[in-house]
């Protein structure tokens, strides 16, 4: 056991990633484990704090936990649940140090926050009940194509043709995707226009609020960086990705548990 | 009228019927004053005692209704008509609308809604409409049996649907359709189109005379919007003591007992409803009792009622300390209140008519929600996005947009369906809501 103690910690349980984020007293990561998400939230949670426990020493007493996240309410050991709205916003501000336009693309939504110069969450959108505008777009289409996730983003950016993807919905897209395969279309200029398809939806919701710059973006689709530029370049603004993109939401739960300054805001 | 129907009549809702939904009321009456003791801590107070005689006067109305052939004639009206002309005739009124949302409340009206989808109306048609058309093609009572019309009477001043659904019921039921047509309002109401309302409203009349069998009595009419003046100043009444803190009634509440207001308007037993309704919510204010006990953020709710969904979202709210102290849409049977003139009886129904909520624009209707959200003293608004009624929901993104930017007032779409619960997602709706009332809190 070595390191910063550990003074609270944040839980992330996702749709596809499960996050634990100990942070110390002072607000600094202390320590942080990601794996993908079990249908057992509740165990699998539990397994990752006790593990990141293990390596990391507690500052004192019992250490404060808040979960977010879909499964946040099955996180047992967790004092309070904050959605994931908050919980971003304060994780970003914290990594950033300043407001702006955050966008999180996660597995199952994404959404648009407005976050204020002193960190407070000032509106939001999420997408609509559907999975277009979301990671499990890519995942799902990247399977058909038989791709690995990794290496979505290299293999778009590299494409030297944009194959134009007209359905947005992801049922549809793959349907296209085999008529397009047929055709005898490359699989990279599929691809690249695959993530045009992604993003043009993501642009679209980020416009229902407005675009006040500085851009963010976080969720495990900010990885892909074909995602990234292809914002930048629609957008016309440079787009701000923090180390960790993944886990803002566990930090921000983290220092939410950590209380003041700010009890839900920054 | 026949003489077996009228012995029915008086047997299966005047003697028998009556007294049943008078004992029950008594039953509940009991029942909510032993919620009352036994609940003290709720998040959200006991349902008003008023509710139980809401219900009996509802109750009462669709037993009525079911021993109306032969007796009575009926009418089938959309909740908009100017249908105190047909109470002076002595109408029994349907209002298919009601009947629609009490399957969505008793959660039969998907059921409805897929019978009409398999004679081919479309899922993109209003879920009112489809549970309507669903009932009469289908001829099942999923919740109550409703009489077949004598005339429908149809007006477009609610949206456009219903002059296409009330054509499928005319050529469904072979019977004389009424239909006024209200321009729409950009702006202030213009004499010509005051006038052109009121000259479909007289002629309605001798169509309706003919079906009805009688002449229509003028001092009987004013009798008739007098009351529906009335009830409709003291529904205004009881939806204003919200402003006070804590609101004594929430919108639920609203939502709940806006039957008799939308159905039994011009009844003076109506009248006496909301003087009763009215007393017991001055006796909350009173005694400092909220519908939300611990108060803690107000909202204002925009369009129809999630039928299926009220004592969820209800509940949800109420845990974090959040009350939806008022609508625009039970507010629309309220507002217009001062237009009723007794002695202009049919001048004032045009006037009236021409000016709910949904026929006015698009910005009117902004202003009425800022004019709320400051007499009201609200946190947030939150704007059903609803499937099924577009000239409601149109417009609302500017208008969310404006609120959460203008007036600086956090505001929130939900996306449902007032009646087809297929169209709601409980998961994202409930994630997103609770991240609205954490935006609404870091605001205190």
């Amino acid at each position: 056991m070595s390191g910063p103690h550990v003074a609270a910690i944040g839980v992330d349980a996702g749709s596809t990633t499960c996050k634990v984020v100990a942070v110390t007293a002072e607000g600094g990561v202390a320590g942080w484990r990601l794996e993908r998400g079990l249908p057992r939230v509740e165990e699998q949670t539990a397994m990752l704090l006790d593990d990141l426990l293990r390596d990391h020493p507690v500052a004192a007493g019992r250490v404060p936990i808040v979960a977010t996240g879909y499964g946040r309410r099955l996180v047992r050991r967790a004092e309070r649940a904050v959605t994931e709205i908050t919980c971003h916003a304060r994780g970003v501000f914290h990594a950033t140090g300043h407001g702006g336009t955050l966008l999180d693309v996660g597995g199952q939504d994404s959404k648009v926050i407005q976050i204020a110069p002193d960190g407070r969450v000032v509106d939001f959108a999420m997408n609509d009940k559907c999975a277009a505008g979301t990671g499990r777009f890519l995942e799902h289409t990247a399977a058909r194509l038989d791709v690995p996730l990794e290496e979505l983003g290299p293999r778009s950016c590299a494409a030297r043709r944009e194959q134009a993807i007209s359905s947005t919905c992801t049922v549809f897209a793959e349907s296209e995707i085999i008529s397009l395969l047929a055709h005898g279309v490359p699989v990279d200029g599929i691809l690249r226009g695959l993530h045009r398809s992604l993003v043009s939806r993501l642009v679209a919701m980020v416009r229902t609020l407005g675009v006040r710059p500085p851009v963010m973006l976080s969720g495990g689709v900010a990885q892909n960086s074909a995602v990234r530029a292809m914002l930048a370049e629609d957008l016309g603004v440079r787009v701000e990705v923090p180390a960790h993109p993944q886990l803002m939401g566990a930090l921000g739960a983290a220092l939410l548990a950590l209380g003041p300054p700010g009890d839900g805001a920054a | 009228m026949t003489l077996p129907a009228q012995i029915t009549y008086a047997m299966g809702y005047g003697l028998v019927g009556r007294a049943a939904l008078w004992r029950q009321r008594r039953k509940e009456e009991r029942a909510i004053r032993a919620r009352w003791e036994r609940e003290q801590d709720g998040a959200v107070a006991p349902p008003l005692l008023a509710s139980a005689r809401m219900k009996e006067l509802m109750s009462r109305h669709y037993l009525q209704a079911r021993y109306a052939p032969g007796v009575r004639k009926v009418a089938w009206v959309t909740s908009g008509a100017p249908v105190e002309v047909l109470q002076a005739l002595d109408f029994l009124l349907i209002y298919p609308e009601n009947h629609a949302a009490l399957c969505g409340a008793r959660r039969k009206a998907v059921d409805m809604c897929v019978e009409a989808e398999h004679a081919g109306y479309s899922r993109d048609l209003c879920s009112y409409a489809r549970t309507d058309i669903g009932t009469a093609l289908s001829g099942k009572a999923p919740v109550t049996r409703i009489p077949k019309p004598d005339l429908l009477f149809c007006c477009t001043n609610i949206c456009q649907t219903v002059l296409y659904w009330y054509r499928v019921l005319a050529h469904h039921f072979e019977v004389p359709l009424v239909l006024i047509d209200t321009p729409f309002l950009f702006e202030a109401a213009q004499p010509h189109q005051v006038e052109y309302v009121k000259q479909q409203i007289e002629a309605a009349i001798p169509v309706a005379e003919r079906v009805a069998g009688r002449q229509l009595s003028f001092p009987r009419l004013r009798q008739i919007v007098a009351s529906s003046r009335q009830a409709s100043e003291l529904w205004l009444a009881v939806l204003n003591r919200a402003q006070h803190r804590p609101a004594p009634i929430s919108a639920f509440d609203g939502f709940i007992n806006m039957g008799p207001i939308v159905d039994l308007r011009g009844e003076p037993e109506t009248v006496r409803f909301y003087e009763t309704l009215l007393a017991e919510v001055d006796q909350r204010i009173a005694a400092g009792i909220g519908a939300v006990r611990n108060e803690r953020l107000r909202v204002l709710w925009d369009n129809l009622p999630i039928w299926y969904r009220i004592g969820w979202l209800s509940g949800l709210l109420a845990k974090r300390g959040v009350s939806i102290v008022a609508s625009d849409y039970t507010y629309a049977w309220g507002e217009l209140a001062p237009m009723m003139d007794p002695e202009r009886p049919i001048e004032s129904a045009a006037q009236v008519y021409l000016h709910p909520i949904l026929n006015r624009s698009t910005g009117e209707k902004l202003r009425s929600m800022r004019r709320m959200v400051q007499d009201f003293h609200c946190d947030g608004v939150i704007l059903h996005s609803d499937r099924s009624c577009k000239p409601y929901s149109l417009g609302q993104i500017a208008q969310r947009d404006r609120l959460a930017n203008d007036v600086g007032v956090p505001s929130f779409l939900l996306e449902a369906d007032h009646s087809d619960s297929r169209a709601f997602s409980e998961e994202q709706a409930g994630n997103r809501l609770e991240a609205f009332v954490e935006l609404m809190e870091m605001r205190q």
